[in-house]
């Protein structure tokens, strides 16, 4: 398994399609958790996340600010990264090319899931660092005291970044390997969590008592619940305290394994066409 | 003894059509065979199998006596269905992704890029190349591992006649090493000029299995000669009656070539006149179309 982790790092890395998804996930990070707040604060205009308080963007925030995005958009971006990874196997015709080099189907699968694990991290901890950068810069700008959150809760905070990201590349993943392509998975799970979660959570929720409790047990509300105990702020979008912290961790942590189980099924059983 | 290739009652369904149906296919050891057959007879299908790329309905594969599973594919190279890599990468770096799966350095892929021929372009990108470079790059990548057993699908397809000859050499040079080869090929001449033994495949099912020269069937002779009657009966007399049949205003004569001189000389001392007296052999795309013609019909 080790070489196909090998080969699948090599593959990540030589991708531009996987830097430009980091730059995307970066840069919306940076506009949307720094910069327009931090206009709205300076130019003192009305808007969406532009009532946010001047110390909600310090570094002492950093583990909520760096953790609001995974619920949905920066999700979203984890997620398009999983379905390539796998279904770029299939859109290119590629399986055949690679399993006849002598992996088995779980070999290769499992080093594009471990990869998938390491790239996640890889944009947590970018996300993190951009933050902290970011913050670093409004604080001297605003003349405030730089404070960081301790290292365990920063430690606490990459952790459940880690854990909501590679969940949400799994489910590309796995759509990718139930779809067998590339362009089919992205659309049903982009319209999945841009537009199904939050209409869930926003109409029937309200409405239908069990939609409300079903929503308990979806992967978005939990992974909004996720960052929202760790400080993400309320008002960023799927970011809501459906359920405890500690519920959330166990659901999302369940929704990454059980994802990357059935992918490993669906590909051990199928024909490779 | 461990057969490169041995598959028993191999057989795929796809819902009501089955595409392969009880194939009992044998490669043995250092022989080049030629899978033949028309497009959608079911060889690419077949080949998949043997790689465990598709799950058959029923039947067994066994590659150097293994069946399926981890490691199965030790010392196989196989290129399946036109080749297939990763256009943002060089011809060279797709070789060391996939290096990376075998375990090969980078020696051996500089010596398979060498050996299609591709050291000049192997740093270019995948998308850049022509039809017939992505063909070799595809064989360059099935001998990666150094394969006693080299599965070629196609391997002609978008080669110009060069590259075809090339291609034609190559599997020799595999072959004369002692490397086993199984390619497979709707093209008769590409299958006649480089394979020791052929097996010709319709519908799904094997209806042939020999050398090219047992596919023609037995060599004999074509004559011509006046009167037609006078000669018939002369050479019925010389060689036998059922060894002799009146074809479109000549004889053909199931004898071997090499008596051709002595038949020529007892004709012509029996006072025929004889116009032409050659070697007939079976045109290996006729007995394509018949293999092939037959099979289906007894397939319906």
């Amino acid at each position: 398994m080790s070489r196909s982790f090998r080969a699948e790092l090599v593959k990540l890395v030589r991708r531009p399609a996987a830097w430009l998804l980091l730059a995307i996930t970066l840069a919306l990070s940076l506009i949307f958790t720094y910069l327009f707040p931090y206009a709205g604060v300076a130019g003192g205009a009305d808007g969406p996340n532009t009532d946010r308080a001047l110390p909600a963007m310090l570094p002492d925030h950093l583990v909520g600010n760096s953790l609001g995005g995974l619920p949905v958009f920066l999700g979203a971006i984890l997620l398009i990264l999983g379905v390539l990874v796998v279904g770029g196997e299939y859109g290119w015709g590629t399986w055949k090319t690679v399993l006849t080099q002598g992996p088995t189907r779980l070999q290769v699968y499992a080093g594009k899931v471990l990869a998938l694990a390491v790239a996640a991290l890889a944009v947590v901890f970018a996300v993190f660092a951009v933050g902290a950068v970011a913050s670093v810069v409004i604080a001297s700008a605003e003349a405030q005291p730089v404070r960081w959150p301790l290292a365990a809760d920063l430690l606490t905070g990459v952790g459940a970044g880690w854990l909501i990201a590679t969940m949400w590349a799994m489910l590309g993943a796995v759509l990718a390997v139930a779809l067998r392509a590339v362009a089919l998975p992205v659309g049903l799970g982009l319209v999945w969590m841009l537009a199904v979660q939050n209409l869930l959570a926003a109409i029937a929720a309200p409405l239908v008592d069990w939609v409300a409790t079903a929503q308990r047990g979806l992967p978005g509300p939990n992974a909004g619940a996720l960052a929202a105990a760790l400080g993400a702020p309320g008002d960023t979008p799927g970011v809501a305290a459906t359920v405890g912290g500690g519920q959330a961790t166990v659901v999302v942590a369940a929704y990454l394994v059980g994802f990357a189980a059935v992918g490993a099924a669906l590909l051990r059983r199928r024909d490779i066409d | 003894m461990n057969l490169p290739v041995q598959t028993e009652g191999l057989t795929k369904r796809y819902g009501g059509l089955t595409a392969v149906r009880d194939l009992d296919l044998t490669v043995r050891p250092g022989e080049v065979y030629g899978f033949l057959g028309p497009n959608g007879a079911g060889k690419t299908t077949t080949l998949r199998m043997l790689l465990g790329l598709v799950r058959p309905s029923a039947g067994t594969v066994r590659l150097f006596g293994r069946t399926p599973g981890a490691g199965r594919l030790a010392g196989v190279g196989a290129l399946i269905e036109g080749p297939a890599f990763y256009p943002y990468l060089s011809g060279r770096e797709n070789l060391r992704v996939l290096a990376c799966y075998t375990g090969a350095g980078a020696d051996r892929v500089a010596l398979v890029l060498d050996l299609v021929d591709l050291a000049d372009r192997a740093g270019d990108r995948y998308t850049g190349y022509s039809l017939g470079m992505k063909q070799r790059l595809g064989v360059a990548a099935a001998l990666l591992k150094d394969p006693r057993l080299l599965i070629l699908d196609e391997p002609t397809n978008g080669l110009d006649p060069a590259g075809m000859a090339d291609m034609r050499t190559l599997i020799r040079r595999l072959g004369a090493a002692g490397c086993t080869v199984l390619v497979s090929s709707h093209l008769l001449g590409e299958v006649e000029q480089v394979c020791d033994r052929v097996g010709v495949i319709a519908r799904g099912r094997m209806v042939a299995e020999g050398s090219v020269a047992e596919l023609r069937g037995a060599a004999g002779l074509r004559l011509l000669a006046d009167p037609l009657d006078e000669a018939a009966a002369r050479a019925r007399e010389l060689v036998g009656a059922d060894r002799v049949r009146v074809v479109d205003g000549g004889l053909e004569l199931a004898v071997e070539p090499d008596r051709a001189a002595w038949l020529n000389t007892e004709l012509v001392g029996a006072g025929l006149a004889v116009r032409e007296l050659r070697p007939r052999e079976r045109d290996l795309e006729q007995v394509f179309f018949d293999l092939v013609e037959r099979g289906t019909a007894d397939v319906a």
